[in-house]
Order: C-alpha cells, then sequence, then structure tokens
C-alpha cells in the first residue's frame, strides 16, 4: 500500500470556507426520524439541527444508539422502510431534500451527496469488477461511453492511490485487502465530484496503520477538491484529528458542539465529560477510565504472591508454528511465557496470527509444531479434541471478541454462564449452581434480574459481561482475552476494563489480552509482545516498548493511534 | 417461558393471517387423523352395493363408490393412514438426516466428502422411480412406502443440515462451547442442531405435504397400501375409471384432500420458522 504524504495542502481552503459561510451547504433543522416497531414507535433522532459549511468537515460522534447513522441516513433518504422522517427540515443548497421524490434524490445521490459506509468489502457487488463499478457510477449521472467510463475510473484509481491502478480497474472485490476496497468505495464516492461527502465509520474495522493512511487520503481529497464531508464515528482521536468542528450527539440529540481542540480538551456537556473521560489516551491510566462519581478503582499494588523458586511459568509458549493447509503459515516460531498473575498484551495487525496464537493456547486448535507448557507440564500435544478432558480445561479459559456471536442464540444468560460449571465441574442444578451463577453475575456487574434474558435481548455491553461472566466461572488461572471490547462502545470499553482489571487483581488471575488497540494493551498489561506476519517483531516491558519502540514496525503501529489533542490534520481552527 | 413462547405464536400468527389458516388447517387434519373412525358416518369399508356411485347429496356429502362406500367417510379415515405414513417418514429422513448432515457440516474433511457424493448418486436417480423400485424389492408393506420415503427425502435433509451447520461451525459460541468442556459430538448434538432447528422445521413442513403426494402417488400406481384399504391415492386411482362416465366426485374429492392438505403444510412453513425462531421474540 503506497504510503501518502503526511501534509495536506491547505491552499486556498481558508477562502473558501469564509466565502460560503453565509450559506451553509447543508442544513439541518429540528430533524425528527421515527422508527415503527413491534413494540411501538421509537424515535431514532430527536430534534437535531446542525449545519456543513461547503469545503467543512463535520465530525458526528457518538456512541451506538446514539442517532448518528441514522441522521446520515435520513440526509441521503437511505432509512430503511419502517423509518421516516416526521418532522424537521433537510436543506441542500438551499432545497429542502427532506420530501424530495425518489426521481429527484437519485439525481442527487452520488453526484451531489455521496456515501462510504463501515464494510466497504460489503458495500462492493462481489461479481463485478471494480473499475466497472466505478465506471458504473459515473454512467448513472452523466451520458458517458464505456471506454471514457473506464478511463475516469482509471483517473479515480489513480486519485485514490492504490497501487498499479491499471491491473486493478479488473480486479473484483475479493482480490484486494480491506484497506483498498475502502479506496475503491472512495473513488466510487467521489467520481462525480459531489458537494458533500458522507462518511460512517470509514475506517471501523481497518487496521490501525491502514485507517492513516485512508484517513489522510480522504481528508487530502476532500481538500483538494473542496467538498465538505460528514464524519461520523464513535472514534474521538479521529474526529479530534481530521474535523474543523465536531456534534456530539446521544439518544438522539445533539447535546454539544465546538471545535474538536476545545470540545475534547474542554468538555461542557456530562456526557462529552464521560465520553472524553472513557477515550484511552497516550497516557491514561485504568483508573482515569471511571466515569465520575462511581467508585474508582483502589490504586492498590498488584497482589502478585511472589512464586517459590523453582515454580515453573504459569504459561511458556516455545516456537510455536501454524501451517494450514496450502502452505500458509499462520504463526511461525512465536515464544512467550506468562508468570503467574501476569498480564501480556499481544498486539499485531489483521493477519498477524494472534487470534490463531490465542486459540492454540485454549487449545481449540492444534499446533502444527512447538510446544505449549501450563504449569510446567506440556499440553500442546494433547490433542485439541481432546482437551475437553484434561484437567487444565478449566484453567485456561477465553473471552471473545464479539460478545453476540459468542453467546448460544438459544441459551439465555443463566444457562450461559451455568454451562462451564455443568461441564467442567459437573455441577447438578440447585441452589449451588444458582448461587455461584448470580455471584459469577454480579462480579462481572450483570443485574441478576437480566439472567433469564436471551442474548438477542441484552445490550453489547451486557453480553460482554455474560462472556465475561462465563470465562471466570470455573476461576480459570490463564483467562485469554481476544479483543475482548473491540465491538464495544468506549464508555462500555471503559466499565469492561475496569472489571476485567478488578477481576485480575481480586483473583490473581493472569491475562493474555490480544488487541489491536494499543492504548487498551498499554494500560491493562505489564508485559506486550508485538507480532507481524505471524512472528514476534518485539517484546519487553509495556513502559519501556511504548515509550521507546525499538523495532520500526512497533514505531510505525505507535504512530499510528490517533490521540485526543493530538495534531490535527487539517488547519486547526477554521476562521 | 412456556406462556412467553405460547403470546410469540399467537403474535406471529395474528400478524399472518395465511399462517393462521395454515395453522387451522393442519391442526384440524391431524386431529381428524385420531379421532376420524369413530365420527364418521358410515362404516368407509362396508360394501352397499343398491347405493353404488350416487353422486352428493345430504345424506352422501360426496357421493358414493362403485361398491356403494361412502367417499366421505373414506376421505376421513383416509387422512390418518397418508398423514401416519407422511409423518413417519418425514421423523425419520429428519432425524437421520438432520444428525449424519450436522455431523458432515462440522467435521468436514473426507467424511464430508463421501457422504456429500453419496447424496449426490441419490439425487440423480428420478426419486419416485426410486421409490417405486425400492417397494417392489423390499415388499409391497406399508412399513416399506415409509421406509422408502424416508430415503429419498434423506438427502435434502443431508444437504440441509451440513449447509446450516457449516455456516455456524466457527461461530464464537461453538469456540466458546468447547472451552467450556464440551467435546465435538457434544457441540454438535446440543449446541449446533437445535439452532438449526427452526430453519429446518421449514423443511419438515414443506416435506410432510411432499410425502404424502409421495403415499399416495405410490398406492396410486398399486404399490403399498391394497385395495380396500380407504387411502386418498388408492381413492383417486379406483374413481379414475369412471371419470369418462361422468362420475367426477369419486376423484375430485381425494384430490382435492390431497390438494389442501399440501397447501397446509406449505402455507405451514414460513410461519413455522418465524414462530420457532427465539431471535423474533423480544
Amino acid at each position: 500500500m503506497p504510503r501518502n504524504d503526511e501534509e495536506v495542502p491547505s491552499s486556498g481552503r481558508e477562502t473558501m470556507v469564509t466565502a460560503t459561510a453565509s450559506e451553509p451547504l447543508l442544513a439541518i433543522d429540528d430533524l425528527h426520524v421515527r422508527f415503527s416497531t413491534r413494540s411501538g414507535t421509537v424515535e431514532a433522532v430527536r430534534g437535531v439541527s446542525l449545519s456543513v459549511a461547503a469545503g467543512e468537515t463535520l465530525g458526528i460522534v457518538g456512541e451506538s444508539g446514539s442517532g448518528k447513522s441514522v441522521t446520515a441516513f435520513a440526509i441521503t433518504r437511505l432509512l430503511d422502510a419502517a423509518g421516516r422522517i416526521s418532522q424537521g427540515s433537510i436543506r441542500f443548497k438551499g432545497q429542502d431534500i427532506s420530501k424530495a421524490s425518489s426521481k429527484q434524490l437519485r439525481s442527487l445521490h452520488g453526484a451531489a451527496i455521496s456515501m462510504i459506509f463501515q464494510n466497504p468489502r460489503g458495500a462492493l457487488n462481489p461479481i463485478r469488477s471494480v473499475g466497472r463499478q466505478i465506471a458504473d457510477a459515473i454512467m448513472a449521472h452523466e451520458p458517458i461511453s464505456a471506454s471514457e467510463g473506464r478511463a475516469r475510473a482509471l483517473d479515480l484509481l489513480k486519485a485514490v492511490l492504490i497501487r498499479d491502478p491499471e491491473k486493478r480497474l479488473d480486479a473484483y472485490p475479493h482480490e484486494l485487502s480491506g484497506g483498498m476496497c475502502q479506496r475503491v468505495m472512495i473513488a466510487m464516492a467521489i467520481a462525480c465530484e459531489p458537494a458533500l461527502l458522507i462518511a460512517d465509520e470509514p475506517t471501523t474495522g481497518l487496521d490501525v496503520t491502514t485507517q492513516k493512511t485512508v484517513m489522510d487520503l480522504v481528508a487530502r481529497i476532500t481538500a483538494e477538491r473542496g467538498m465538505a464531508m460528514i464524519l461520523i464515528t464513535h472514534d474521538l482521536g479521529l474526529a479530534s484529528r481530521y474535523c474543523q468542528r465536531a456534534v456530539v450527539m446521544e439518544r438522539g440529540q445533539v447535546v454539544e458542539q465546538a471545535a474538536p481542540a476545545t470540545l475534547f480538551s474542554a468538555p461542557q456537556h456530562p456526557y462529552t465529560k464521560r465520553l472524553v473521560a472513557a477515550s484511552p489516551t497516550a497516557t491514561s491510566t485504568i483508573a482515569d477510565l471511571a466515569p465520575e462519581g462511581a467508585s474508582a478503582v483502589p490504586a492498590v499494588e498488584l497482589f502478585r504472591p511472589k512464586p517459590a523458586p523453582g515454580t515453573p511459568l504459569l504459561l511458556e509458549v516455545q516456537k510455536l508454528v501454524k501451517r494450514y493447509d496450502g502452505g500458509v503459515t499462520a504463526v511461525d516460531d512465536v515464544s512467550f511465557s506468562i508468570a503467574a498473575g501476569e498480564s501480556l498484551g499481544l498486539v499485531g495487525e489483521s493477519g498477524s496470527g494472534k487470534s490463531t496464537i490465542s486459540r492454540m493456547i485454549c487449545r481449540l486448535i492444534d499446533p502444527s509444531e512447538g510446544e505449549i507448557l501450563f504449569d510446567g507440564r506440556a499440553i500442546g500435544s494433547l490433542p485439541a479434541r481432546d482437551f475437553h478432558r484434561s484437567e487444565f480445561r478449566r484453567d485456561i479459559q477465553i473471552v471473545f471478541q464479539d460478545p453476540t456471536d459468542s453467546l448460544n442464540p438459544r441459551f439465555n444468560a443463566f444457562d450461559c454462564i451455568a454451562h462451564p460449571l455443568r461441564r467442567l465441574l459437573g455441577m447438578k442444578n440447585g441452589s449451588a449452581l444458582t448461587g455461584r451463577v448470580s455471584e459469577c453475575a454480579e462480579r462481572a456487574g450483570l443485574p441478576s434480574e437480566l439472567l433469564e434474558r436471551l442474548p438477542h435481548q441484552l445490550s453489547g455491553g451486557q453480553k460482554a459481561r455474560v462472556g465475561i461472566a462465563r470465562a471466570i466461572a470455573c476461576r480459570p488461572r490463564l483467562l485469554v482475552l481476544d479483543e475482548p471490547t473491540a465491538a464495544l462502545d468506549v464508555s462500555v470499553q471503559a466499565v469492561i476494563l475496569q472489571l476485567l482489571d478488578r477481576l485480575r487483581r481480586e483473583d490473581g488471575l493472569a491475562l493474555l489480552f490480544v488487541s489491536h488497540d494499543l492504548n487498551v494493551v498499554r494500560m491493562m498489561c505489564e508485559r506486550t509482545v508485538v507480532l507481524q506476519n505471524g512472528r514476534v517483531v518485539e517484546q519487553g516491558e509495556s513502559r519501556t516498548l511504548f515509550s521507546a519502540p525499538a523495532t520500526a514496525y512497533a514505531r510505525e503501529l505507535l504512530d499510528a493511534v490517533l490521540h485526543l489533542g493530538g495534531p490535527t490534520a487539517r488547519m486547526p481552527e477554521p476562521a | 417461558m412456556t406462556s412467553a413462547t405460547l403470546r410469540h405464536t399467537v403474535w406471529i400468527l395474528r400478524g399472518n393471517p395465511v399462517t393462521a389458516f395454515a395453522a387451522a388447517g393442519a391442526f384440524a387434519l391431524c386431529v381428524l387423523a385420531v379421532i376420524g373412525p369413530w365420527i364418521v358416518p358410515y362404516d368407509p369399508v362396508a360394501s352397499d352395493v343398491p347405493n353404488a356411485l350416487l353422486p352428493p347429496s345430504a345424506k352422501y356429502w360426496a357421493g358414493t363408490d362403485q361398491l356403494g362406500r361412502d367417499v366421505f367417510s373414506r376421505l376421513i379415515v383416509a387422512a390418518g393412514l397418508d398423514l401416519a405414513i407422511a409423518a413417519s417418514a418425514v421423523t425419520l429422513s429428519f432425524v437421520i438426516g438432520a444428525v449424519i448432515g450436522a455431523l458432515c457440516g462440522y467435521a468436514g474433511g473426507r467424511l464430508d466428502r463421501y457422504v456429500g457424493r453419496f447424496v449426490d448418486v441419490l439425487m440423480a436417480f428420478p426419486l419416485f422411480v426410486l421409490a417405486m423400485a425400492m417397494v417392489a424389492a423390499l415388499g409391497n408393506r406399508v412399513e416399506n412406502i415409509v421406509i422408502a420415503t424416508a430415503i429419498i427425502n434423506l438427502p435434502f435433509y443431508i444437504r440441509f443440515a451440513r449447509a446450516e451447520v457449516n455456516v455456524r461451525r466457527n461461530a464464537g459460541w461453538v469456540e466458546a462451547a468447547r472451552a467450556c468442556g464440551d467435546s465435538h459430538v457434544s457441540v454438535v448434538l446440543r449446541f449446533l442442531l437445535p439452532n438449526v432447528l427452526p430453519a429446518m422445521a421449514v423443511q419438515v413442513s414443506l416435506n410432510l405435504g411432499w410425502a404424502i403426494l409421495n403415499a399416495a402417488g405410490l398406492s396410486f400406481i398399486g404399490l403399498g397400501v391394497s385395495a380396500p384399504t380407504p387411502e386418498w391415492g388408492i381413492m383417486v386411482a379406483e374413481g379414475a375409471r369412471f371419470i369418462s362416465t361422468g362420475k367426477w366426485w369419486l376423484v375430485a374429492f381425494p384430490g382435492l384432500a390431497l390438494m389442501l392438505t399440501v397447501l397446509c403444510f406449505n402455507l405451514l412453513g414460513d410461519g413455522l420458522r418465524d414462530i420457532l425462531d427465539p431471535r423474533m421474540r423480544t
């Protein structure tokens, strides 16, 4: 992937912003969006007013359910059938588009307003080459020939800095990486030179280094072409780096708006304060994430009994290799160890083999070579097929990335938590089991009245708690956390991280924390292992590794992390 | 929990009158099948030659056949036999097919390839001809109709269960179950199968109608159930001889019964999926 220039050309932008400041490009006034559902009408957006000037980048920040995406879909009128704009107006270049006919909308889509979506691979047609898809986008609005469309598509691919654009024209989406698919989406979105680009979580699901190059590209293109952009994101770091103005939404309402520098350094509204506090920064500690007023984690030193001399390490991974059929080596000669009660971070981008390693350690898959020692005993050679009978099964437990995906849709929360107790400890239904389940639920912060609920009746944070309660039910000694907060909102993530940290202190639990989020790993782990393409590139004390990485790759990873209050890609303060 | 299920079922049926109609029809059929022999106005097998071939009237609602037997009584009693054959054949292929398919879908590899090819071979035959051949070879008895119908339906269940399990085998909750101490077999039987049941219920319901047609078809050509027994296929076969002389009721009523039954089970399918899927509950 070519690295584009860091510097964003800013000449001429200032004049443009001021020239059109009197008439905003987009003005939303008192917008209400209602969804009719089985349990009645839900108002997802409740009186949102905001405006975007020509050439301006506006960030809409909020957590899931805040109505930020619904607002964007209302602008493009892509709401699904159950939703409708019940009140308010959306004026684009002075014309109310909230009641425009579908014919008027068609000429607007792409040509005047276009969108970039969260999942680029899903948004592209899998059976049409990307060159044709880009040409299609142009031909929907301009009467041009196929060969002209192809030429224009090639120019666009060059504009989004895809390597070998001539070759990529005929590529299909599955032949491209996630970052490249997003570049193609951007090419399609800018194909007709729209005045407004709406980017809905454009980099969620991309690696940090890819995220940076993609966002730098978007910022550069919008600046060069004088496009306005609405950047919808849950990531305050992203908003603070790429937006000139940001609005914070909570439960369908705008609670605060200002320039990101002031918004995130001196938040006024309690919700913004909470959000800012919950976002991990380069220096924050677990205790900093505490919501105001809640009892913070006591700043006790870590409880760790000094191991008697000669006691083996809790987990030792020696020269671990995993090869898949077809010659792909996912994990290549990886060695590290974890002492009892220690927490170790495993970081790397997608494809670095971190999930494969965590599953080998959990003995869910077999390593091709190498040894895994638990408590000094070799468990790597015991086939994963039979590991459920091993005495160590209860000692190694795992919390999965996606809380929704990790719960059996037909089990209620109680059965999910009781499952390991029934299977591994042989507990029968009765007061002992009920007692233990409610104890675990309580320790994981799950209210007992939710135990009867099925997974789809729980929120993301509640599902994560069920997953954690299940993992700690058998009092394991090693807990593997596979991106445990990747699918959660920052405020929920903050609470879950604190919970994990507390459980670890209380139980003397050793943690293997697998994550791509370096800020989180720095807070949670004493030592960190950095992986790239299945190999360990660097490992050491988190403190030293994060302040002075020894390898170029670790430095690149760290540089790509967006921080609140970090440098802004564009001019910091528009006039 | 059970009252919640009931409330959910009522909610689904209320929002979907077609499903409600189909469910009512299927329920009525099952009730008739059980109590039929005790409520019919005439003995379905007793011949009454003086009253042969009477058209439908207030006395004989669906007329009488060539031996003077009441067509309506025979229709009702036949429902029991046809439903029993179809239900046991479908149950047999559902249970065997779901387990084999789920194991293949989960394990993949060589087992999956071998079973897959066997299924392909089975499906390459014209299924009705295959069923005929099996009944002819095994002997002309009701049990053999059940076995033949079950075997020709088996490939669909194997394929279906395999596909449904295959997309779920890498789900987080499957790995979670393994981490909680479940063996592969227990994951398949206790986790994956219950999760694919709602989708398979649709298949079962569609298949029931189809199996009834199949049983009727076999007896229509003289295999399986033999003459005096009331059965829709035989009734159509016997009535067909009189259709040229205008005795339409002999084929029309059993044909109608078959059509309505198949229609009910087909329509029920979609509604059933909504009822059984826990995610549809709020």
